[in-house]
């Protein structure tokens, strides 16, 4: 067939740059990130530096020998030290150390130090360095957000990643966990108020659902306060396990569908959830209030260990998260919010701990069968309904436990969080960290919610600071252009030629010409797109993820089925 | 006695139900009990939503034609349809208004200025529709089912954004240049002209369609590469042109849709695609997906579903609840007869 040898600009260059002897193209590359460090100076001189220093520990780690790299390592780190912020100069020193561990200890040293930074994260957050473009480092709430997205992603992981079944409505589930979490620790079952704020019960118009007062080991409940108090820590459990049983309840009819059914599938329970919830305080006209309406359940009972365990164990264990924390550690006056970030740690720990049994147990090979081939997995005597109900119910529990542990952290629920762009959001995450990947997860989720929380607003802040109109105008310009030819190198269908070619001169007056950006720019605004933008970014270039997991990326890359007749990914030269 | 021999007889002319059938055939003739129920108490609020959901339905139609379309010939489910479908509100406004002067009571002159916007959007949204699958779905035409899919969605969200940042975040105005004069008025039942207008460009629309796919050597190399994209290719068909052609034509269809429903309900924003989209994308489920006249079909049957709803007085879920209740129809149609109501039985749809 002719089309196999018709050869496009691309696969030309990359032949040519492979070619290359590897003096050349180091030199290459190291020539390229010095001009770009430049560059970027002249926007804004930390974020030059900061290039230029990444660039350099990259290189220190891969070009000179040993000796050497000790020392061009030791003078960085001490360069750090001395002149510039001292934090970044620790961090350096640490990252250099994990790399000099021997390569099989590191699967354990790396995480162990992971977590142990984590850990002490509270102590050290102030004192840390500004990074470029990003600015401060995420406070400790946000850190409590991050690790409570990375679990909801390790529980979409489950299904997502090691079982192939794209769920479109995990939203569902963390909105179940909430609303679990916000049922049984607080007063919403009270009976002693009426959903219209300001108005008595005795005046309340809807009907007030009866009393149901119960007590069970709940933390700084208000005296005389109705409601359902649980314990939190029996709540986590709760909420974990009546979502799987949702997870159970949905999966059970609609798991027999194939992939993309099954998505939509999802999706609609995804967005019937929120709905009734957010109509819920007046349940099909019934006036039973369950939800409390768009105004969402709040206050919720607070964490703690009592103050039995809390006097046992002299007072490090606090009783009510809250209200502890008089004392202060290494200078840092330790604040509720520390505890809540610890207990999260705990809680990713534990998840992440399930998440590998559960991957390497018979349950998980079976969901890996049945994600690369059902039929084979059938024919192998796998159950396929049990496995994939399995797959859904874990994914669920470790849903349900988020959301509850963040409605506690919040101390609140609306029905505004639960939409389908949460669901999606998750999904962004679990695909930009590596599906099946729960190191790749972890990071993916991670470094989205932190952007969600802090990080766009910061980028904007300093996008509109330090761009100036036209500068932006042609950074978009110039990303478009590069898009376009880079389809262009890529393209061998002759009117195709013509369309990117008269693409590229739209692209080069609208931006350059007309400049139709303004600023500033609300950088959060556009957070769904850019997630969107992500997302696009990586199932084009690299779909396994950024840090992938070694079976997955062979099977999006090889494919699954068979190789078509037709090659139609480069077909059509000829027209 | 009589029965008695009758019996046998009777269980081989119709087929003796399954549970689901049963469960699902008591349901609907509750729903038209209620329906009779609410026609009686009623009646001319009867008519007129029932009216108004016919209107709905067109619109409904038009987008749910083009998920229809795209999902025969890829088997894609392309979430970023309902977006195309937005942005043809935001192309009919900036090309009525900004480039011809569109406003409110220009009088005769208005319906040639209608129909250039109507063709102009057509024209940006079969283009634009072109280029998300040059970019997003062509590169993925090997990789796993899912792949398109996640794609998909993460364009409709560029997509939205690219409407927010267009229009901003709030509703749009388009100019009402539909006549609100009635066409008839009978018993309290009115029918005003820009319900009608819309019904009346939509069903050409849909002959055009119709007549493209059965009639013309592209449409068969339509319905060819959706049987078969080998053997297609084999008889010389060129694929990917086909499958761009396709795209064309739904995103052409979505602009209709962008335009009349713009003009109709004078108000777009940037996240109207979304739910609109899934709504369609529910009518073409119901139809049979694949399947031009059941898409037609489900978006009629939906937007009845939608208009009863919010309309009818007496005992109806309201506004609040049509989402819900939409999905949930999509949900059922889904899980117990997924090869719609007019589709065939696929192996894999079951």
């Amino acid at each position: 067939m002719e089309h196999t040898e018709a050869v496009d600009l691309q696969s030309r260059l990359s032949a040519r740059w492979k070619e290359l002897p590897e003096i050349q193209r180091t030199g290459t590359k190291i020539v390229l990130a010095l001009v770009l460090a430049a560059l970027l100076l002249f926007v804004d001189k930390a974020l030059g530096f900061g290039v230029a220093t990444v660039a350099a520990v990259y290189w220190l780690y891969r070009l000179p020998p040993l000796p050497w790299r000790l020392a061009a390592q030791a003078v960085l780190v001490l360069l750090f030290l001395v002149l510039g912020p001292a934090s970044f100069g620790i961090l350096l020193a640490g990252a250099f150390a994990v790399f000099w561990v021997p390569e099989r200890r590191r699967s354990w040293v790396v995480p162990a130090v992971a977590v142990g930074a984590a850990i002490f994260y509270p102590f050290y957050q102030g004192h840390m360095f500004t990074i470029p473009v990003f600015g401060a480092w995420p406070d400790v709430a946000t850190g409590v957000v991050m690790l409570v997205f990375v679990m909801m992603a390790i529980g979409l992981n489950i299904v997502v990643g090691y079982a192939g079944l794209l769920d479109l409505g995990y939203v569902a589930f963390y909105a179940t966990g909430a609303y679990t979490a916000a049922f049984f620790t607080s007063q919403q079952f009270a009976g002693q108020r009426c959903p219209t704020p300001g108005v008595s019960v005795a005046n309340c118009s809807v009907a007030v659902v009866p009393k149901h007062n119960f007590d069970f080991g709940a933390v700084g409940v208000v005296p005389g306060a109705g409601g359902i108090h649980i314990s939190v820590w029996l709540l986590l459990l709760l909420a974990g396990v009546i979502t799987a049983f949702f997870g159970i309840v949905i999966g059970l009819p609609t798991l027999r569908l194939r992939g993309d059914y099954l998505a939509i599938v999802t999706l609609g329970f995804g967005e019937i959830l929120p709905q009734i919830a957010r109509n819920g305080d007046n349940l099909f006209g019934t006036g039973v209030n369950l939800t409390n309406g768009p105004n969402g359940i709040t206050p919720l009972d607070s964490m703690g260990f009592g103050n039995r365990i809390s006097d046992a164990t002299g007072g490090v264990l606090p009783s009510n998260f809250l209200t502890c924390c008089k004392a202060s550690h290494f200078g840092h006056q330790i604040q509720s919010t520390d505890i809540f970030f610890w207990v999260a740690i705990v809680l990713l720990l534990l998840t992440v701990f399930c998440s590998f049994r559960l991957q390497y147990s018979r349950l998980g090979r079976a969901w890996i069968a049945i994600r690369e081939d059902e039929t084979a997995a059938a024919a192998m005597g796998i159950p396929l309904m049990r496995t994939k109900t399995w797959a859904y119910a874990s994914g669920a529990f470790f849903g349900g436990v988020a959301g509850a542990y963040y409605a506690v952290f919040r101390s609140a629920t609306f029905p505004g969080d639960f939409f389908f762009n949460i669901s999606v959001f998750i999904l962004c995450m679990v695909i930009l960290g590596g599906m099946g990947n729960i190191w790749g997860v972890i990071v993916g989720a991670a470094f989205l919610a932190y952007l969600d929380r802090e990080g766009l607003a910061n980028t904007g802040a300093w996008l509109n600071t330090n761009l100036s109109a036209t500068s932006f105008n042609l950074l978009v310009a110039g990303i478009f252009l590069a898009v376009l030819v880079w389809l262009l190198t890529r393209q061998r269908e002759q009117v195709m030629r013509y369309v990117l070619v008269g693409l590229i001169v739209i692209d080069l007056v609208v931006f350059a010409g007309l400049r139709i950006i303004h600023l500033p720019i609300e950088v959060p605004l556009y957070a769904s797109g850019i997630y969107g933008l992500i997302i696009l970014i990586v199932m084009l270039l690299r779909p396994e993820g950024l840090i992938p997991s070694r079976r997955r990326a062979a099977e999006l890359h090889e494919g699954v089925h068979d190789e078509p007749l037709y090659d139609l990914a480069h077909a059509g030269a000829e027209g | 006695m009589a029965a008695d021999v009758s019996a046998p007889t009777l269980a081989t002319r119709f087929k003796r139900p399954t549970f689901i059938g049963a469960v699902g055939g008591i349901f609907v003739v509750a729903l038209i009990i209620l329906l009779i129920k609410e026609a009686t108490v009623s009646p001319s609020q009867f008519a007129q939503t029932t009216l108004i959901g016919l209107t709905n339905g067109a619109v409904y139609a038009l987008i749910a034609l083009g998920y229809t379309l795209v999902y025969g010939i890829l088997e894609l489910i392309n979430f970023a349809h309902g977006d195309v479908f937005m942005l043809g509100g935001m192309f009919t406004i900036t090309f009525g208004t900004h480039f011809f002067g569109l406003h409110h009571g220009q009088g005769v002159v208005t319906v040639p200025i209608v129909f250039a916007t109507l063709l102009l959007a057509m024209l940006a949204c079969g283009a634009l529709n072109a280029t998300i699958e040059f970019v997003a779905y062509r590169p993925l035409r090997g990789a796993p089912r899912l792949a398109p899919l996640i794609t998909a969605i993460g364009v409709s969200f560029i997509i939205q954004d690219v409407g927010l940042a267009w229009k901003g975040p709030n509703y749009v105005t388009a100019p009402d240049v539909f006549p609100h004069s009635k066409v008839f008025s009978f018993r309290g039942v009115d029918y005003q002209w820009n319900h009608l207008i819309v019904v009346m460009i939509t069903i050409p629309v849909l002959l055009a369609l119709l007549w493209l796919v059965q009639k013309t050597r592209q449409g068969k190399a339509m319905r060819a590469t959706a049987q078969d994209k080998d053997a297609a290719a084999i008889m010389g068909i060129n694929v990917n042109r086909t499958i761009s052609f396709t795209f064309v034509i739904a995103g052409a269809l979505a602009g209709a849709a962008g335009t009349l429903y713009s003009l109709w309900a004078t108000t777009v924003r940037f996240d109207q695609g979304f739910q609109l989209g899934l709504i369609s994308f529910t009518a073409a489920v119901i139809g049979g997906i694949g399947n031009l006249p059941g898409a037609v079909l489900g978006a009629v049957t939906i937007g009845l579903i939608q208009s009863w709803n919010e309309g009818l007085p007496w005992h109806m879920p309201g506004s609040d609840w049509t989402q819900s209740i939409v999905f949930s129809i999509l949900i059922l149609i889904l899980v117990f007869r997924p090869e719609g109501l007019l589709g065939e039985k696929t192996p894999e749809g079951g």
